[in-house]
């Protein structure tokens, strides 16, 4: 894989108000690969993907400070169009919820946002979408009916679904197993590996085996810093650092 | 016996506590549905001898324009036909939901979605302060302030529908504001969360999103609002110009259900046709406030179900 970054990151620093919950994180992100990002709870794992695309923005007495780049693009440029930025790099949360609309209208919302109305594209993107996520067989006959009648994974494939419409490059996902029963989790697991052919996936795991099995790059958060970047087969099996190896083996975190 | 058994077997002083104060409760509600069953059959018995005592037909009640209890026809059937303060009140309500609405709604958004530190701050005491003014505060300034601005803007004497939707308007927009404001606050961040994370702008998550999600709480601040200005005696009364007479425009005075009771309901003798004619009046509204009751409710089951 040589394909240059997607996505890269230089000396990033985040406050929130006096608390420096980044302390300068380099991180790059290659196409058609899944990173993991892992690491104890408060290392900051989320603040970083969020600021990905772009929804710490609202957060008061937020700052910022270094260079994150979309396509070389520097994604925090005053002339930087968020509402763009966001279809480009879409985002799949922890809870399971879809909006409380059918799963139609779930699908195609990211669409109507951009003005698409011709019901042919949007069915065949909602086919598409669910096919994509692996949700398609169970919801083809109930599309019009309300999505929070699925069970959780289910919801969680509809809400990645509701991301894959809009064709985003990039896909985030903050822990997005983590709320779903064991066979829920594998199966949306299996799912991404999938897609990584068509996308650039960054995910949030608190699940060691999740990130080992799933992940083709693994990257270690502690306490707001970038502790390793690794292929995750390396990262699993001969971390480069001594924290890295007292995690995973559970020594703390 | 063994002492275990024993022990397990033996009230404990919290258990004796409990049964006690559950006790107590089941007293209080049996007394709260027994005032609620009195009321309810007191203005029913008066409001129906309207009907099977005095002879009065329930269809000509409803729908006949001439009230005059003190006065019969050429059957000897008195004038009682309720319509004008029907329509009346009807359209006092509605009317001020219309206006009410948006503006509680708009209020809200703001102080939710777009300002929540400013909004919460100043709007937050100003509506609970307007909740708790007294109503015949409201009817007084709608008497010297209201009236005589319709007076001059569209002649006649500016007592009726207008003056009285103008007065309901202020009075009902905190209570649905501030329902409103819930309504929209219980919508969970993930939604909006998600709606931004889809390319939407904090306007297009606002209309198509967090509305949408809040609807049965809206709709039910709304019929809250409408109860209230359905049931509103004193303020309308010093405003609308008492005369019940069918409302062919919006500044003629007129009449409502509660107005006509407040002013009647003095100057009769029990048991009269004029007192009972009166009660029937009361049972109307009794039954509307039971309808608005059953469609919040309503609302709130729909919406139960739905999230
Ligand atoms: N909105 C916020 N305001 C203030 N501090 C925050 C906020 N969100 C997160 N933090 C703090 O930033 C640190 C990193 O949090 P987070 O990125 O959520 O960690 P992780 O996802 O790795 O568990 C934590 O110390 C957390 O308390
Ligand atoms: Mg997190």
């Amino acid at each position: 894989m040589a394909a240059a970054p997607i996505i890269t990151s230089r000396d990033v620093h985040l406050y929130y108000g006096k608390h420096e919950a980044l302390k300068g994180i380099d991180l790059d992100f290659n196409p058609q690969q899944i990173t993991a990002l892992i690491g104890p709870s408060g290392s900051g794992k989320s603040t970083y993907l969020r600021l990905l695309n772009r929804m710490n923005d609202l957060i008061p007495n937020i700052k910022i400070t270094g260079d994150i780049r979309l396509y070389q693009q520097d994604i925090y440029a005053s002339d930087m169009d968020i509402v763009q930025l966001r279809k480009e790099v879409g985002m799949v949360f922890q809870q399971p919820h879809p909006f409380p609309f059918s799963i139609y209208d779930n699908v195609v919302y990211g669409l109507r946002l951009a003005g698409i109305k011709d019901r042919a594209v949007l069915d065949q993107a909602v086919e598409t979408s669910l096919k994509a996520a692996a949700v398609w067989t169970e919801t083809k006959d109930i599309l019009h009916e309300s999505a929070l009648a699925l069970s959780g994974g289910q919801r969680q494939r509809v809400c990645i679904a509701r991301v894959l419409a809009v064709k985003p490059a990039v896909i985030l996902l903050d822990e997005p197993t983590s709320a779903l029963d064991p066979i829920s989790s594998s199966k949306i697991e299996q799912m991404l590996v999938d897609l990584k052919k068509d996308y650039t996936i960054i995910m949030v795991t608190h699940n060691l085996q999740q990130a080992a099995r799933a992940s083709d790059k693994t990257a270690f958060f502690l306490d707001g810093q970038l502790v390793e970047l690794n292929d995750t087969v390396n990262f699993f099996t001969a971390p480069a650092k001594k924290e890295s190896e007292d995690y995973i083996s559970g020594r703390f975190g | 016996m063994d002492p275990i058994r024993q022990r397990l077997l033996k009230k404990s002083r919290q258990a004796k506590l409990e049964k006690r104060g559950r006790l107590i409760g089941l007293l209080c509600i049996s007394l709260i549905v027994l005032v609620v069953v009195a009321i309810f059959y007191f203005v029913a018995s008066r409001g129906l001898a309207t009907f099977y005592h005095d002879k009065v037909n329930l269809w000509d009640f409803l729908t006949k324009q001439v009230w005059n209890p003190g006065t019969k026809d050429s059957h000897g059937v008195p004038a009682v036909g309720a319509l004008p303060m029907i329509v009346g009140s009807f359209l006092v309500t509605i009317f001020a939901a219309l206006v009410a609405t948006p503006f509680a709604i708009g209020a809200a958004i703001f102080m939710t979605e777009i300002s929540p530190r400013r909004g919460m701050r100043i709007l937050k005491p100003v509506t609970e302060l307007l909740v708790g003014i007294p109503s015949v505060v409201y009817g007084f300034i709608g008497l010297t302030v209201v009236v005589p601005v319709i007076r001059r803007l569209f002649g006649g004497t500016g007592f009726g529908i207008l003056a009285g939707t103008c007065v309901l308007f202020v009075m009902i927009l905190p209570t649905v504001t501030s329902m409103s404001v819930d309504a929209l606050k219980a919508v969970p961040r993930y939604y909006r969360d998600a709606s931004a994370a889809l390319g939407a702008t904090r306007w297009q998550t606002i209309y198509k999103v967090v509305l949408r999600a809040a609807m049965p709480g809206l709709l039910t601040a709304i019929v809250f609002g409408m109860a209230r200005a359905f049931g509103e005696a004193l303020a309308v009364q010093m405003v609308i110009g008492n005369a019940a007479l069918m409302p062919h425009n919006l500044v003629s005075p007129a009449a409502t259900l509660t107005s006509v009771l407040t002013l009647g309901i003095g100057n009769t003798i029990m048991g009269s046709l004029e007192n009972n004619a009166l009660w029937s009046l009361a049972l109307i509204l009794l039954l509307m406030s039971l309808v608005f009751n059953l469609v919040i409710r309503w609302i709130g089951r729909k919406g139960a179900v739905k999230s």
